[in-house]
């Protein structure tokens, strides 16, 4: 096969256009390479050619998004290219966001290898390592030397259609794909070696990094309980009979919002659990087990506690992602606040 | 409320009562109802103490 015909995509400033003031500057089209593009040529070597460069003001993408990736896209197409390398964006932020849109793009419409290189807590790795690959750089760049010739070795590697090996082996950063291959150890042989690593001290590789949990400072405690309003969330799946948002029995992608007016004890009759990652039998027989509804309507009655939030919410915590949970505790705490609840009961399985 | 205290650990709940068990947390099937219920009522009790405790990082109340 002939040279793979590379476009690189950059930003006003590596596009030699200008700085902040010119990042209001829309897409436009260099012949060749330019900028870092010529280092890029470099470690294409003989492979490949950078056939173009397409430049954009990082504004330009930011306040016009759907537009500007239209336009971009139909610049790229034009020079019939065998793949994309846009950036490195380094720890630029809107930079980042624009390599990663614009290369999910021409992934997408054009069906070609993508590379890009971001710093790993650039804002475009989150919303766009799924889509395309993103060589991992240092935070500015005074580290084009060593990101230029990973992101080229990639993207000939990608276009030539050759097998890519794990992130670590390519340089990339991590797109969540897990992917089967034979061992010659099993797993509690692998596991017990890195156990005996850890307590020598010595270093190992996990082969399930654990994701990032964050950490928030507890609340005050509550001041007078015969004032406050209790709210009932649960992970454990209780919906309305019939489960009426289809809510996932694994990976839920949502969680549901009901009333509790009426109700004073949970029933099977109205109640059930949805969660498919424990026998359901104690819980449909009893949802009260999971979400202790009979109990707080004593407490109310009692003045024990000043009143229940009229409405519990309920997901299913069963293979559910943490972004995913992440994302309903911050929607449901909203609407908690805004409803004025003092305190809340979260009950898991 | 839960029964897997080490995962309330992990994901960085702050005030953690631990449960009775996976399919029922706040109940236990081999109870007569009344006790039932009266086991539940102390464990909603205990996470309203929970919830009137000053804490400084991620507590677990235990008995």
């Amino acid at each position: 096969m002939g040279k793979i015909r590379v476009v690189h995509y950059l930003n006003q400033f590596f596009g030699q256009i200008g700085g902040e003031d010119k990042a209001g500057v829309g897409p436009q089209v260099k012949e060749g390479p330019v900028g870092p593009g010529t280092a890029l040529q470099q470690a294409l070597g003989e492979e490949g050619e950078v056939v173009a460069t397409v430049i954009c003001g990082d504004n330009y993408v930011a306040d016009n998004l759907d537009r500007a990736k239209r336009e971009i896209l139909e610049l790229i197409r034009r020079q019939k290219p065998d793949a994309l390398v846009a950036g490195p964006a380094f720890n630029a932020g809107r930079y980042g966001t624009a390599c990663g849109a614009i290369g999910q793009a021409v992934a997408e419409e054009l069906g070609i290898p993508v590379v890009s290189g971001m710093y790993e807590e650039n804002p475009g790795v989150d919303l766009y390592r799924k889509d395309i690959y993103i060589v991992s750089t240092l935070d500015s760049a005074r580290g084009m030397r060593q990101a230029i010739p990973a992101m080229a070795a990639l993207v000939l590697k990608l276009a030539r259609g050759e097998e890519i090996g794990s992130p670590a082996a390519e340089g990339y950063l991590p797109r969540g794909i897990r992917r089967n291959r034979f061992a010659q150890e099993i797993g509690a042989e692998r596991a017990v070696k890195m156990l005996v690593a850890k307590l020598k001290g010595e270093s190992f590789t996990t082969e399930l990094p654990m994701p990032d949990f964050d950490r928030v400072l507890p609340n005050p405690p509550v001041a007078d309980l015969r004032k406050a309003t209790i709210a009932l969330v649960t992970s454990g799946g209780i919906v309305p009979k019939g489960n009426p948002d289809r809510i996932e029995s694994s990976s839920a992608s949502k969680y549901g919002k009901y009333s509790l007016e009426g109700f004073t004890d949970l029933t099977p009759e109205t109640h059930q659990t949805a969660h498919g990652g424990y026998d359901p039998v104690y819980a449909n027989q009893d949802p009260d087990r999971v979400l202790p509804l009979d109990v707080m309507r004593d407490l109310v009655a009692e003045g024990v506690i000043g009143g229940l939030h009229p409405y519990y919410y309920a997901t299913v915590g069963n293979g559910t992602s943490v972004a995913n949970a992440a994302s309903f505790g911050a929607a449901i705490a909203a609407d908690l606040k805004e409803a004025g609840v003092t305190a809340v009961i979260l009950t898991s399985t | 409320m839960c029964t897997v205290v080490p995962i309330s650990l992990t994901v960085g709940a702050n005030r953690i009562v631990p449960a009775v068990a996976i399919p029922h947390p706040l109940g236990n099937p081999e109870l007569p109802p009344a006790e039932e219920k009266a086991l539940r009522r102390r464990l909603v009790e205990k996470a309203l103490k929970a919830l009137q405790t000053e804490v400084e990082g991620q507590t677990v109340f235990e008995d």
